[in-house]
């Protein structure tokens, strides 16, 4: 043991021990602090869209005393009745003070243009309430909003508001008598996109955004498991077969405006399918995903173990009954994956959509793959240029359901995998 | 699994041939695109008009003047939109190419103004400067400041050596890329005007055309105008960061964000309503749309949507487009625009 040469190894494994010691040490806290720097951006990101964002939950509401005039309901249809008239008269009997006519405009401006829209609705619920006088809670103007939900700065000048000091001092009035409140902002999720903030709303969007994704599934899923299948159990190896792998690996790769391009030349202007639809939009976003969806399900094939392949074909399987009875089920769950993976890509996708007319002010919602639609990114694109600036919580709002949609998808695919991954 | 499918793809073809039946029948929905100046306009009335009558909501695509131009130009038939929305008039070669492909009559809508502004933020006090200053400021190549009709590249780093009269702080202005019809308007009414003051240049506009447009237009790449996207929200978020930065915009921003920034005052005029409206504010450009006759009749609405969007209540001194932001004309030129208007007449082919 007292060998010298020994000795000598030893000395010098101990000299660099410590040396070894602080890399591995040094290695460590390089990682733990690129985590903790992409953790706090994540954080950053999070914490300035759910401060901005949690507002538009909320929309200032007015109570105002309505008296439906049976006079002016005299007409068969109700929707020709002057509903902004009703609302005006409201307000001057509610202040009597105010005669001039610019005072006028400034005061009928605190009350949304959607609450006549809304007084046609409740009136055509009832129509019983004609020649009555009823307390109804219509939305205040995204000015008034804004101001409630401190955006609006009431110490500064008056020029430098757009609110102004009249409009304050009613606001006051009605706040001291209790009509003035905040309620839960229901039409943000029921109606499509408007240029009044009050009124924007993500069904729409929403709705644009379903119809496209089934498009998508229902064409990318069963052509992707295809081709995958196909290309995993049944073709030769050749140079033909490498050929095609590669350029699926490289079409995963192409930026998505390309295949909006794409899109345009052979969908609408060849084939001649109407622009702006989520037909033209599921059909752009397959060309998309369907690369992905191919990836992930061969690799979730090629894990499926050789031996399944071969017990099947030993006991006189033929191979289209080994890859439907064996291999496709086993592989399933990974396929599910990938597609999930893909479908919350494309759900999150906005360029390929500009060249083929989604991105566009939408007021309908729609109600089929051929009408007019656009998609939720398409909808947080639009409102955040605009120059109204209650649209700019409603972008961080819808940026948050976006993010809630995503984050189910992803978590589905995370259950997917852990409930019926099979390890080998 | 196979049920599933084989139902998938039943569903997937009565879809298809509903759609091809409804494409039959013709779109019920008119199709605007164009500006993105005129779009918050346009889809005011948009919205007006889906809720006011019975007619669906236009779809309303925001591309760009020039984009718009292009499909609106491309035919007549259901695939091609029925409205453009311009932030300048049409040119001839837009509207050629709108005769080549068959869409012979089209009509000209003149809605209302929109200013352009040079603003800053509040912290930092407002700046007064004339077209001169704004063309020196940016333009690419300058009447060399030792004198004479040479043009050299740009020398100026702060505004105090555009004018003395100017603060010493460093040119750094923010503004929309070249696609923007924002830009085109700016560069045409504010740096071209602004080089025709040298008598030099304005001479140059008969004797060499190219030369003139290449010294009036070409903006200064050497990091003192920086492209800042379409997104003006952006803008006016940057401004607010860097009190020394100007940003240039229409006048519907500064009208949303008055508590945040100011407009520049230009040749004596500061960028309100009231001064755009009567026209003294040298920077403000006419606003229209286009619409395509054809499709008057096969697309249901095209005449009521026009009514709408010259409507006393849309386009009026009241109106709700003015509460939008943009500057209404004047009662005289609304009424003489209007007869034409109502007649659907067709315009004759721009001189340029």
């Amino acid at each position: 043991m007292d060998n010298p040469a020994n000795k000598q190894t030893i000395d010098r494994v101990n000299k660099g021990l410590s040396r070894r010691y602080r890399a591995e040490r040094r290695f460590r806290i390089f990682g733990a602090s690129a985590i903790l720097l992409a953790l706090s951006f994540l954080v950053l990101l999070f914490s300035s869209i759910f401060s901005t964002g949690y507002k538009a939950f909320q929309q200032t509401f007015i109570q105002i005393d309505i008296f439906f005039d049976p006079a002016e309901f005299t007409r068969e249809n109700l929707s020709t009745a002057n509903f902004p008239g009703l609302i005006k008269s409201s307000l001057s009997v509610m202040f009597p003070e105010v005669t001039s006519r610019g005072d006028r405009k400034d005061l009928y401006y605190l009350i949304s243009p959607g609450a006549s829209f809304q007084l046609m609705d409740v009136l055509k619920e009832n129509t019983a309430l004609i020649g009555t006088t009823r307390k109804i809670w219509v939305p205040a103007n995204d000015d008034v909003d804004m101001l409630y939900k401190g955006n609006i700065d009431r110490t500064r000048p008056e020029s430098e508001r757009r609110i102004n000091d009249n409009q304050l001092t009613w606001l006051d009035k009605l706040s001291a008598e209790g009509r003035v409140k905040k309620r839960f902002n229901s039409s943000f999720f029921t109606s499509g996109d408007s240029r009044e903030p009050e009124l924007a709303g993500i069904w729409g969007a929403t709705r644009g955004s379903f119809y496209t994704l089934l498009i998508t599934l229902s064409l990318s899923f069963p052509m992707g498991v295809a081709a995958a299948v196909y290309l995993e159990e049944f073709a030769p190896k050749n140079r033909w077969t490498d050929i095609i792998e590669v350029n699926i690996n490289n079409l995963a790769a192409v930026p998505s405006i390309v295949y909006g391009l794409l899109g345009l030349a052979v969908f609408i202007n060849f084939f001649g399918i109407p622009r702006s639809t989520p037909l033209v939009g599921g059909l752009v976003l397959t060309m998309m995903t369907l690369p992905i969806i191919i990836i992930a399900s061969r690799a979730s094939l090629k894990s499926v173990p050789p031996s399944i392949r071969e017990a099947a074909l030993g006991i006189g399987a033929s191979k289209m009954q080994m890859v439907a009875h064996h291999v496709l089920p086993l592989a399933l769950p990974g396929m599910l994956t990938g597609t999930i993976i893909g479908m919350a890509h494309a759900l999150g996708e906005t360029a390929p959509l500009l060249m083929i007319g989604m991105v566009a002010f939408i007021v309908d919602v729609p109600h089929g793959i051929t009408d007019a639609a656009t998609v939720l990114p398409v909808q947080i694109f639009l409102w955040s240029d605009s120059p109204e600036r209650a649209f700019m919580e409603r972008t961080s709002a819808a940026i948050m359901v976006l993010l809630a949609f995503l984050f189910l998808m992803n978590a589905a695919a995370v259950f997917l995998r852990k409930r019926f991954e099979i390890k080998w | 699994m196979k049920k599933k499918n084989i139902l998938l793809a039943a569903a997937l073809l009565t879809s298809v041939c509903s759609y091809s039946s409804g494409q039959a029948a013709g779109r019920d929905t008119i199709s605007i695109v164009g500006s993105s100046t005129v779009y918050p306009f346009s889809t005011v009335a948009a919205e007006q008009f889906g809720r006011g009558t019975s007619f669906k909501t236009p779809k309303i695509e925001s591309t760009g003047t020039g984009g718009g131009f292009k499909l609106f130009c491309s035919g007549v038939g259901v695939d091609s939109p029925d409205i453009s929305n311009a932030s300048r008039a049409i040119k001839k070669s837009e509207f050629d190419t709108c005769q080549t492909n068959g869409v012979k009559d089209i009509v000209e809508v003149k809605i209302g103004y929109d200013g352009i502004v040079l603003a800053n933020a509040k912290k930092s006090a407002p700046m007064q400067v004339s077209r001169k200053d704004i063309f020196l400021a940016l333009a690419k190549n300058v009447p060399d400041p030792k004198g004479g009709e040479k043009l050299v590249a740009n020398p100026y780093k702060t505004w105090k050596e555009v004018n003395p009269a100017l603060p010493a702080t460093k040119i750094e202005v923010l503004g929309p890329p070249p696609t923007s019809g924002t830009r085109d308007a700016f560069v045409e009414l504010a740096m071209e005007a602004g080089a025709k003051t040298f008598s030099f240049i304005h001479d140059m506009e008969k004797k060499d055309k190219d030369k003139y447009k290449a010294t009036t237009q070409m903006v200064r790449e050497d990091g003192a105008y920086v492209e800042a996207g379409e997104n003006d929200n952006l803008i006016v978020q940057k401004l607010e960061a860097n009190p020394t930065a100007f940003g240039i915009f229409g006048f519907s921003f500064l009208d949303q964000n008055a508590d945040k920034i100011q407009g520049s005052i230009v040749e004596n005029e500061s960028p309100n309503f009231d001064n755009i409206a009567a026209g003294k504010y040298p920077v403000s450009r006419p606003l229209f749309f286009y619409v395509k006759k054809a499709h008057v009749g096969e697309i249901p609405g095209i005449k009521e949507f026009v009514d709408e969007f010259t409507s006393e209540k849309a386009w009026g001194n009241d109106g709700y487009l003015a509460d939008k932001g943009m500057i209404p004309m004047s009662k005289d030129e609304r009424t003489t625009l209007l007869k034409d208007i109502k007649e659907l007449k067709p315009m004759a082919a721009p001189a340029k």
